[in-house]
């Protein structure tokens, strides 16, 4: 026999999947998203993007490089996250403020804790409140779509934290994305679009992003003196349909097992709605979020499946 | 615990028995859908003889069950069905000479578990001389105890791969009630149709030995399993079964692993084997298609297992074809009567893809658990580099038994046996599902298996 045999254990066989190829699908997944909010807000977007997204994959080469760590910029992770918080930024912001932030997501969060699979909170919601904190004017300076960081106004949720009505229209640009709000934040449709792909594609389970925002609709309708129009707009502004299929979705950073997922939905939603409307930000998805994250070990703990077979022997 | 009143309903019995209407159980894989699973390669060409060669080495162990002890020494003349090795222990099974001749050896030989294990080696003398043991028997006639001694004097072995003596499956405890007898016709594994083949082409075997067995220990009814992707055999079996035989053939989904025990007894009967117990505490018990026409045509025939229905495939074998080949018979043999093994193959695989053994070489002996010769080229089986685990928790949706594989396996990587025992790492079936599907391509099942040895060795 001349061939030399490859001796291992089984299975021999793999599924086509990988870690590249499931990153490429949540990139694919956005950039219709990326685009309408290019369209709306102008070249200056696309320039934020484009810093995130490259400061966050040569970050992430320079320490794999620096500390000799396994990985490799490959797989498209940091890609990811570098995409994630440029959406996640107005337009207005400095550009050495986008680069920041995608250094501390990518430097402090996720390769300082271990790496890939390894950051406790996700790394693109961490960015962006780290950006609040430290520069919490230009963070929520919001610009009108189409007027290039002259005319600034609040957010369709700042509208409605502050009682006042809410036309139709205004839903309706909610959905297609000319309000004011982050670059990638506001087109409520490309955003569902992109969502719907990624269930599709069985990269995103449907238990997290349909649990937050239906528990989202629910409570803020309950609260909201049963006002369907502003139940309407929290589920279309304030970040909530990214925030519910690309952020909480974040594998390394939800549950593992399925009443896990289900209890993650709930919770983040209670905790948007609760930040909503009793503390004084208008936007609590990436707070509830990144609150969540943390409970995630514990959550694991607690609802790890039924082992077939699973009998309680008496005596 | 056996369960000796069937009167109460113990919690593991979750729905009717009349009433299951689910197909499929949750968790499992779709490996290699996108090539209909591989069995397009062989499923539709009969069974073909691949006569036996000039040397034939039979091993005196398969894959469960201790040694069986030589009864023969080199120089000794063999007729072809001579008891040869006998059975040491409780689980220990009979092995007989496959041909006729004088034995040369017995000595170490290499095994499909990949290690040199005692074996018989014969000089076929080709005359194809019957020992005088082999004795028709009316089976309609023969009690419950005689049928279950004549199972166990024809070395009759689990054929669907694990080789556990089929005679100790027959011997449920007094006070055990059986009441299903379930044929494990659905061969979930890629590539693999030689249970297909073999319910094509000995459908009378199956049907009748079945109900043989049915008639045994008075059960309820008799249920065959057969995945969906076998419609020919499933309508085939249905011809052969009449009104009042109480037996059934239930389509199964074609779902990766839908042919074992656990989930195929709780798809055909709505119940649960218990976590660590056996399918006979629940008064089922569970066989292969192939085993079971082995019982019928050995008993009836007088002849012990001697041979099996395998597949030789892969997209490295010039001709995939099935055999019908005599135990002792290489690998290597079968591989050259199926047109040789292509350049690039790069393993060769006693099995399926998914659960089946790597070959270090083909000179290993066919024994009664080879379903399946392998062969695979770099692309499709190349070990890849081992990626970060992302928690993306696919191995968690596809495990049959409801573990969390990256948990177990974190804890096996880092030494910590006894977390992993925590995480049920002993109700671990190894069906591999979970391995196949992670996209980091870490060594799940590796670590699982490790995790499962180091705490055997601890129980000890």
């Amino acid at each position: 026999m001349s061939t030399k045999l490859f001796v291992s254990s089984s299975p021999h066989v793999f599924a086509k999947q990988n870690t590249h190829n499931i990153m490429l699908d949540v990139i694919i997944a956005l950039l219709p998203a990326c685009g309408v909010g290019i369209y709306f807000f102008g070249a200056k977007a696309a320039l934020i993007i484009a810093l995130t997204t490259f400061s966050a994959v040569a970050c992430e080469w320079i320490i794999l490089k620096a500390f000799n760590r396994p990985g490799s910029i490959k797989d498209l992770s940091a890609a990811v996250t570098g995409l994630l918080l440029g959406m996640n930024l107005s337009v207005g912001v400095p550009w050495w403020v986008a680069v920041l932030g995608s250094v501390f997501a990518i430097a402090i969060v996720k390769q300082a804790f271990g790496g890939l699979g390894h950051n406790f909170v996700n790394p693109a919601l961490a960015g962006r409140a780290f950006l609040v904190a430290c520069w919490p004017v230009a963070m929520t300076t919001w610009i009108q779509p189409g007027t290039v960081d002259v005319v600034t106004s609040a957010t369709p949720l700042a509208i409605v934290k502050a009682g006042e009505p809410i036309a139709n229209s205004m839903l309706m640009n909610m959905a297609i994305g000319n309000t004011s709000g982050c670059i990638g934040e506001a087109s409520a449709i490309a955003l569902l679009a992109g969502g719907l792909y990624l269930i599709a594609k069985k990269i995103i389970r449907w238990r997290i992003p349909a649990t937050y925002i239906i528990t989202v609709f629910a409570l803020s309708f309950l609260l909201g003196d049963f006002n369907l129009t502003s139940s309407f707009a929290h589920v279309l502004g304030g970040g909530l349909i990214i925030g519910a299929f690309y952020m909480a979705t974040d594998y390394t950073t939800s549950p593992v097992t399925p009443r896990g997922q289900l209890i993650m939905g709930i919770g983040c939603g209670i905790m948007t709605v609760l930040i909503r409307q009793y503390s004084n930000s208008a936007e609590g998805v990436s707070f509830s979020i990144l609150l969540m994250n943390v409970c995630v070990p514990l959550i694991d703990r607690f609802t790890r499946p039924k082992v077939f077979g699973e009998v309680k022997r008496n005596a | 615990m056996l369960c000796a009143d069937n009167a109460t309903k113990p919690r593991f019995y979750d729905k009717e028995e009349n009433e299951v209407k689910k197909k499929t159980f949750k968790g499992g894989v779709h490996p290699l859908s996108h090539i209909y699973h591989g069995k397009s390669l062989s499923e539709h060409k009969a069974a073909k003889v691949l006569e036996p060669p000039k040397e034939i080495v039979i091993p005196l162990s398969r894959i469960i069950g201790k040694e069986a002890k030589p009864l023969v020494k080199r120089g000794d003349l063999v007729k072809k069905g001579q008891l040869i090795g006998e059975a040491d222990g409780f689980i220990s099974a009979n092995v007989h000479a496959t041909v006729s001749g004088k034995v040369l050896k017995v000595e170490n030989r290499p095994h499909p578990t990949g290690i040199k294990r005692l074996a018989i080696v014969i000089e076929n003398d080709f005359k194809e001389e019957v020992a005088e043991t082999v004795v028709p028997k009316d089976i309609h006639a023969m009690s419950k105890e005689e049928i279950v001694q004549a199972v166990k004097d024809a070395g009759i072995v689990g054929m669907g791969g694990a080789t556990f003596p089929t005679h100790v499956k027959l011997m449920p405890p007094k006070d055990v009630n059986i009441d299903y007898i379930i044929l494990n016709g659905a061969e979930c594994e890629p590539y693999l149709t030689a249970d297909h083949r073999l319910m094509l082409e000995h459908p009378q075997d199956v049907i009748e030995g079945l109900k043989v067995i049915m008639k045994m220990f008075d059960v309820k009814a008799g249920k065959i399993g057969i995945e969906s992707n076998k419609q020919d055999a499933i309508d085939l079996l249905e011809s052969f079964i009449e009104v009042g035989d109480k037996v059934e053939i239930v389509p199964l989904a074609p779902k990766y692993p839908q042919g074992a025990e656990k989930q195929l007894i709780h798809v055909l009967t709505g119940r649960r084997v218990p976590a660590g117990g056996l399918p006979m505490e629940i008064g089922v018990i569970v066989l292969n298609v192939g085993t079971v026409a082995a019982i019928y045509k050995s008993i009836t025939t007088g002849m012990p297992l001697i041979e099996r229905i395998l597949t030789v495939t892969g997209s490295c074998i010039k001709e995939p074809h099935n055999l019908i080949v005599r135990f002792g018979t290489t690998f290597q043999q079968c591989i050259d009567s199926c047109g040789g093994l292509l350049d690039e193959t790069a393993k060769v695989i006693s099995g399926g893809p998914m659960m089946g053994i790597a070959q270090p070489n083909t000179d290993a002996a066919v024994i009664a658990g080879t379903s399946g010769i392998l062969a695979l080229n770099k692309e499709e089986t190349t070990v890849h580099d081992i990626g970060n685990c992302i928690r993306c928790a696919r191995c968690v949706d596809a495990c049959p038994i409801g573990l969390v594989p990256l948990q177990i396996s974190a804890a096996s990587d880092a030494g910590r046996f006894d977390e992993a025992k925590k995480y049920n790492a002993m109700d671990c079936v190894e069906c591999g599902a979970c391995t196949f599907i992670c996209p980091a391509r870490r060594r799940l099942m590796q670590s699982i298996r490790l995790a499962k040895n180091a705490i055997r060795k601890a129980n000890k």
